[in-house]
């Protein structure tokens, strides 16, 4: 299995730890007053999320992560998996809701994603960081609002709620930020 | 190009400082037949020849200036190309430039005060000085006493903060302990803005560096940080030439268990002091790092023309 050396850890790098694939975030080599050189280092553990800081002796080993990121596209859900396809090889792979984690409220069919695989396996999915999506559910609102001012909960077709001004009805559709969960602007037809 | 320009202008605002002090300016050899002995530092070696004698390139300019001074030269000060080998990162290139410095009969308090003073012409300001030994400052934020831990203390100290591993990285030494603390939980709580004058070292890490006489007793030693960035390091310098050697063997020693390449030990420095060094102390500043704070440079490679991967 290929191995990097603290020498080689820069962001994005998959590593190994505690039999967890992870991503590093930053590198930074310390060599303080006479003492020992050693790299410290933040990474994020793919499958949990959690950011670790943790120190390394200068030119320690560790393995090497397979994980990929690659750009696919969801296809459905069949109540317990999620099937995205590698639109180049048209492969296909399932995934939990464990790896679709909050990208799953904001999925539609044929929607590009960045599915993350480890050994092979979807690990973590990225939704579009923007997606639009169709309102099924809003108070009717104030006639003239327009400001946008307040605002209030719309359920989407995919069934996330977000917060949208006052003047969005139902059956219009909505460009929203997968990263905020906010509401970003109207989408006219 | 602007860090061209502030370079250029740093070193004439040296160069006029030393000249106003009477300090002389010299050139020592940057290759060298012996290299330091300190286990945490890695000579760049080469030879004379093909299949001839070894060659070090510096780590830092002292072994060859302390010499001149044994022979007689005055206060001197060099501004000198230094190599440490696998050093780099945002902080460190492995070719760098040192301002090193000794001043004849100062004390390790007179020549604090003088490098306060360079600072200051640096950055054009009164600058926020704090000066506080290494156990105040060391007591202050982790509650051991540094004069007398263990190496076991420190690495219980650094698995409470999070750092188990730091046991894999020290290793059995009490010095590795305390440089791994201190730059892991101390030097990012300095205040910013503020230049932290630490003296007084554990005798452990003493260094080049004369000891007290005084209980507990401590080593002559002061690091210089500003904005958590660590500067400078000076000696009220170790005269005794058996002293010297002792702690070069035993740095030797540390080699030869952590595995480290074998190198000479400067006889040739041991021959000036044994014939007599008089009493002076010593600083080494890294010009690199200094340019970086007055620039704001987030890394080395800012004020560098050249950084390793592009030389």
């Amino acid at each position: 299995m290929a191995t990097y050396s603290t020498n080689d850890f820069k962001g994005g790098l998959k590593i190994m730890m505690d039999n967890d694939p992870c991503s590093i975030i930053e590198n930074e080599f310390v060599r303080p007053g006479k003492g020992p050189a050693f790299s410290r280092v933040k990474y994020r553990n793919l499958k949990t999320g959690r950011v670790i800081d943790r120190t390394f002796k200068s030119g320690e080993t560790v393995d090497a992560a397979d994980v990929m990121e690659t750009d696919m596209s969801y296809l459905y859900n069949d109540g317990e998996f999620w099937h995205f396809m590698d639109e180049e090889t048209y492969e296909q792979v399932s995934a939990d809701s464990i790896a679709v984690g909050e990208a799953g409220k904001w999925l539609k069919e044929q929607d590009k994603c960045v599915v993350t695989l480890w050994n092979g396996a979807p690990l973590s999915v990225a939704a579009p960081n923007f997606v639009e999506l169709q309102v099924t559910d809003t108070d009717p609102g104030l006639k003239g609002d327009t400001s946008g001012g307040g605002g209030k909960p719309a359920t989407l077709e995919t069934g996330a709620v977000v917060r949208v001004p006052l003047f969005v009805q139902i059956d219009e559709v909505i460009k929203v930020d997968t990263r905020t969960g906010e509401y970003s602007a109207r989408v006219k037809n | 190009m602007a860090l061209l320009h502030q370079r250029a202008k740093l070193y004439q605002v040296i160069r006029a400082f030393f000249l106003k002090k009477h300090v002389l300016e010299v050139e020592t050899p940057v290759l060298s037949n012996s290299a330091s002995c300190d286990v945490n530092l890695d000579s760049f070696a080469t030879s004379l020849r093909k299949d001839g004698p070894s060659l070090y390139l510096q780590t830092s300019p002292e072994f060859a200036m302390k010499r001149l001074l044994a022979a007689g030269s005055p206060c001197i000060y060099q501004i000198a190309k230094s190599f440490r080998q696998a050093e780099r990162g945002r902080f460190h290139n492995p070719e760098f430039t040192l301002l090193e410095w000794y001043r004849l009969n100062f004390s390790m308090a007179e020549l604090m005060d003088e490098v306060a003073e360079l600072l200051s012409l640096c950055f054009s300001s009164e600058l926020v000085i704090k000066t506080m030994s290494y156990h105040d400052l060391f007591f202050s934020i982790t509650g051991i006493n540094p004069h007398a831990t263990t190496i076991e203390e420190l690495m219980d100290y650094a698995s409470a903060q999070g750092n188990p591993e730091a046991a894999t990285i020290c290793g059995e030494s009490i010095a590795n302990g305390l440089d791994y603390v201190f730059s892991q939980y101390i030097q990012p709580m300095l205040l910013k803005e503020q230049v932290y004058f630490v003296s007084h070292y554990p005798v452990c890490m003493a260094m080049l560096a004369k000891l007290t006489d005084d209980s507990p007793q401590t080593a002559k030693r002061f690091e210089v940080y500003f904005n958590n960035v660590e500067l400078a390091n000076g000696y009220e310098e170790l005269t005794d030439a058996d002293l010297q050697e002792m702690r070069f063997q035993q740095d030797l020693k540390e080699r030869e268990l952590a595995a480290q390449a074998k190198v000479p030990i400067d006889q040739n420095l041991i021959a000036a002091l044994r014939a007599g060094m008089p009493a002076c102390s010593g600083v080494a500043l890294g010009l690199d790092r200094l340019l970086m704070l007055m620039s704001q440079a987030a890394s080395i490679d800012e004020v560098l023309s050249f950084p390793v991967e592009r030389a």
